[in-house]
């Protein structure tokens, strides 16, 4: 019965063989008789009052059961959608699920048509007329800061949301004080958008019977959108509530948080008795998932004069957008701030974050989130300094590494790094690049008026996010712990039931993986559930790469609680001590007498049967584990690009692209890899194409595939991934996370390779996206 | 309202039907066929993708009254006699898949390229699924699964 050992094999995923054959099921895919379908009427201004909504056309359209306005759902009791971090002094606006007298970014909710179609829903949405006055419109960050920009809010006149500040500034002043260098740099980091390819969705189904209402959705973390929308903005009781989020087609980040479209559809198919589903139009989605990044920041690193980092300095305005969503606070503050000091020994740093409202979609976490936006600052500052000080950038790297000894490691920015050995992953990603032999080929090219340049990003991150008391003293409204629940059923079949969530990540392959090994029993044998609060009894979902951390090892725990049970029941039907008792190969036997013993079908059975068991001791099989890590865990690692860049029209070739990360054990290599994969293409779009920008008066002006740029397949080289393996000792298993490592690693690694292609014209720096038009605006005349 | 019987997946179906409903919106809310995906509103994300008498489609931008009397394979329609085609075992194998939203039309349009080139090399497969969007895998095992397919021929 023993299974081999399945941690660190690339088994196949479990889930695919319904993905590919069209039967997943995605929350659009669900049906129920009697739907109803909802079409939100949105904001086409930026910022404008809304004098008078006049539905009386909408509603006489054959076919319509509703039109609801803000004004219908405040009196209907619904509340304004909470901010789940807080920090000292923050400002946070009301921001109700449909717009009550004002609309304060492009595609902002006013109005809802329910309706028997979509199409007629959508029909009936035309008909709803607007009375908008046009408002004054500040889009850009820096520009809201401006004094007399127009306000967002008026509570926040100066728009300014919060400041926060980590560090010791006098140190990192006296550390100026001394430096031989200080080098200097303003930098861009533009606001993306995630574009999970699946758009939101929710399917709301209220049981006029018995109360409860069902709500499929497309979310990363079912129970934390039960508990907010249960407690904070429906007033309904959080257990007459399920939420299920079955097949879910990727997330990002962007479907983690509490959106208005699943409030107003929950509380309408309540007020109608019947199941309203709504399903966002990819142009919604543009306008209306949360938005990433959005940064501008000045900043200053003082050295030696032999290149050794002495202080680091970064002022940051934050683009919060109009509203502030679920966990923005925290992302370009505990998760951007506090990873400032990368993989380097740079004992003095101050960081100054200023929190902005602005006429734009609200931002929140996308894939990295605010890790990427640190790691893009520090290592195009690393590299900036290695040439104004005339170093090599890999020697200047070398020179301040921390020392794979000094952990774990205590930097001047709050974190404590678990482990790590930053030298082990550069000096693996050069033995497959030949660092020497490029630059040879890069001066050579150089004569023939053709533009090599390689990028290097060594970078650090911080995941697997928790632990609770931590978050809780850093302002979240939450804890960050996981749980599992582990039910072993009679015939001694597995089902456990994971608060993580999978929107593309494989956990019922690498969750079963774990749990057939620790348990003994095939992986056949072992279902995974997710997704449902109704099935599962809690968890936090996913999202800061904490599925491996923090989710598997609640697994681990739980199946643990069941060993040792099975064990007593064991060694009572063996009339032998708990103590002598082994669990090997799926056998329950007795030291020293190897003939004496109960496989584990025997023992799970005789648990549910209850008829000889130990005295005292519960029947079942069954263990519940909450795992609440002591420390956030660190992955880390050294991505290579290689580029062209064309002088005469600025075109970007990416011709190799090599990364090594640390990411801990790994469960399954191949689904590992993915991730990998993945994560680099969208930081490497990020470096060269991705940009949501908008106009003057607040106009999304990429508000479509057709003007946002993602990346296609043939714009993307073949990554090549490798891996160094330092354990990581704060969680059993010593994994690392690896959701975000591709996205946080690449976007620095691609702009360092354009800037050293281009850095034999004299030009120090331009900012992302490095589009053709940028290159070559920056060429131009040199 | 338009009567029309559209193959689908070997199957003779005719419906009454409003002349604008998209094909898409056919074969998921008339036919239930729920494996072709929305992903997009300007046809640029090719998670719709079917074929139509063999060629790649986006259902999306046609309506069903266009197709009348034609044949469309859906990726419920691919494997046959409860054997995976060779391009689905491929995603498979590869792991050419994460999410799985993508999937269905990424497999379709795969199924297309590989009709018309049998053995393409990794820039012929990269520009031969540049209408379909991924954004999980960083297409690197898609384009794996696509060269897997290719030697399964």
């Amino acid at each position: 019965m023993a299974s081999e050992k399945l941690f660190g094999a690339s088994i196949k995923r479990r889930e695919d063989p319904r993905l590919i054959t069209g039967k997943g099921t995605f929350v659009d895919d669900v049906r129920i008789p009697g739907t109803t379908f909802a079409a939100f009427v949105r904001s086409p201004h930026a910022h404008a009052k809304i004098a008078r909504i006049d539905a009386t056309a909408a509603k006489k359209l054959k076919g319509v059961v509703a039109v609801y306005t803000g004004k219908d759902l405040v009196d209907g009791g619904v509340k304004p959608i909470p901010v789940g971090w807080l920090i000292p002094g923050i400002k946070i606006p009301a921001r109700n699920p449909l717009a009550v007298d004002r609309a304060r970014y492009m595609g902002e909710a006013v109005a809802v048509v329910i309706a028997d179609s979509p199409y007629t829903a959508r029909d009936a949405a035309e008909l709803v007329e607007v009375d908008y006055q046009p408002q004054p419109v500040v889009a850009d960050a820096a520009k809201a800061v401006q004094p007399g920009a127009p306000a967002v809010h008026d509570e926040a006149k100066d728009n300014v949301s919060f400041k926060w500040q980590i560090g010791d500034k006098a140190a990192t002043d006296k550390a100026f004080a001394g430096a031989a260098k200080v080098v200097k740099q303003s930098f861009r980091n533009h606001r993306l958008i995630p574009n999970a390819i699946e758009p939101r969705s929710a399917l709301a189904s209220a049981n006029p019977g018995t109360g409860d209402i069902t709500l499929w959705l497309t979310t990363q973390n079912p129970h934390v959108h039960r508990l907010i929308m249960s407690a904070f903005v429906l007033g309904l009781p959080e257990h007459k509530l399920r939420v299920i989020s079955p097949d879910v087609g990727g997330g990002f980040g962007s479907k983690i948080f509490v959106y208005p479209e699943e409030c107003v559809v929950t509380w309408a198919s309540k007020a109608l008795s019947r199941p309203v589903k709504r399903t966002a139009e990819r142009r919604e989605s543009f306008l209306t998932d949360a938005h990433g990044r959005d940064h501008y920041s000045d900043a200053e690193m003082a050295l030696s004069a032999d290149g050794k980092i002495l202080g680091l300095r970064v002022k940051t305005i934050a683009n919060m957008g109009a509203y502030l969503s679920l966990f923005a606070p925290c992302i370009p503050t505990y998760l951007y701030g506090t990873l400032l000091a990368g993989a380097y020994t740079t004992p003095a740093i101050h960081c100054d974050v200023t929190a902005v409202f602005t006429n734009t979609t609200p931002v929140d976490a996308y894939r990295g989130a605010g890790r990427p936006e640190a790691v893009y600052l520090l290592e195009r500052m690393v590299d900036l300094a290695a040439q104004e000080l005339g170093m090599d950038p890999i020697a200047l790297r070398r020179k301040n590494f921390i020392p794979k000894e000094k952990f774990p490691y205590q930097t001047p920015v709050a974190l404590v790094y678990d482990s790590g050995n930053y030298e082990g992953a550069l000096d693996k990603a050069l033995e497959s690049f030949d660092y020497r032999a490029f630059r040879k080929e890069q001066e050579q090219a150089r004569k023939q008026g053709k533009y090599l340049g390689v990028g290097f990003s060594t970078y650090v991150e911080a995941c697997g996010l928790a632990p609770s008391q931590v978050a809780g003293a850093l302002g979240a409204q939450a804890g960050l712990y996981e749980s599992a629940t582990v039910r072993v059923h009679p015939t001694g079949k597995v089902t456990v039931f994971t608060g993580s969530h999978s929107h593309g990540q494989g956990h019922e392959t690498t969750f079963a993986q774990v749990a057939a090994d620790e348990l003994q029993v095939p992986i056949e044998d072992v279902e995974i559930v997710h997704g449902d609060t109704g099935q599962v009894p809690f968890g936090m979902g996913s999202y800061g790469s904490r599925s491996g951390p923090v989710g598997t090892a609640a697994l681990y725990m739980g199946a643990q609680k069941i060993k040792d049970k099975a064990k007593k029941i064991a060694a009572h039907l063996l009339e032998a001590a708990d103590a002598d008792v082994v669990y090997e190969g799926g056998k329950f036997s007795v030291k020293g007498s190897p003939g004496r013993s109960k496989t584990w079908g025997d023992v799970t059975l005789m648990a549910y049967l209850a008829h000889n068991m130990p005295k005292g001791l519960e029947p079942g099989l069954e263990a519940i584990s909450f795992f609440d890590p002591g420390n956030f865990v660190f992955p880390f690692g050294t991505h290579v690009c290689v580029v062209e860049v064309a002088r005469d029209t600025g075109q970007v070739k990416v011709l190799r692209y090599l990364a090594v990360d640390d990411l801990g054990r790994v469960i399954n290599p191949m689904i590992v890899d993915g991730m990998v994969h993945g994560g680099i293409a969208q930081g490497l779009s990020q470096a060269l194409w991705e940009h949501a920008e908008y106009d003057e008066n607040g106009q999304l002006i990429t508000g479509s595939f057709m003007n946002y740029a993602m990346p296609h397949a043939d714009d993307l080289p073949n990554f090549q991934v490798g891996r160094t393996e330092t354990p990581s000792p704060v969680n059993p298993l010593g994994i690392k996370g690896a959701g975000e490592t591709g996205t946080i690693a690449s976007t620095a690694a691609v702009a360092n390779a354009v800037m050293d292609a281009i850095a034999p014209f004299g030009i120090r720096h331009v900012d992302m996206p490095l589009t053709p038009d940028r290159l070559w605006e920056a060429l131009r005349g040199r | 309202m338009s009567s029309i019987t559209i193959n689908v997946n070997g199957v003779a179906e005719t419906r009454e039907v409003e002349p604008r409903v998209l094909l898409v919106h056919f074969l998921r809310d008339v036919l239930s066929l729920t494996g072709t995906h929305v992903g997009c509103d300007t046809s640029q994300c090719g998670a719709c993708t079917v074929l139509l008498d063999g060629a790649a489609v986006k259902s999306c931008s046609l309506f069903a009254v266009q197709v009348e009397g034609r044949s469309v394979t859906t990726i419920e329609g691919l494997a046959s006699n409860g054997k995976l085609h060779p391009v689905q075992q491929a995603f498979w194998d590869q792991h050419g898949l994460q999410c799985g939203f993508c999937t269905p039309g990424m497999i379709l349009s795969a199924c297309e390229l590989l009709a018309r080139n049998p053995s393409p090399n990794e820039t012929q497969i990269r520009a031969g699924l540049e209408g379909n969007l991924c954004r999980c895998t960083g297409y690197n095992n898609i384009v794996k699964a696509v060269q897997q397919a290719a030697k399964a021929r």
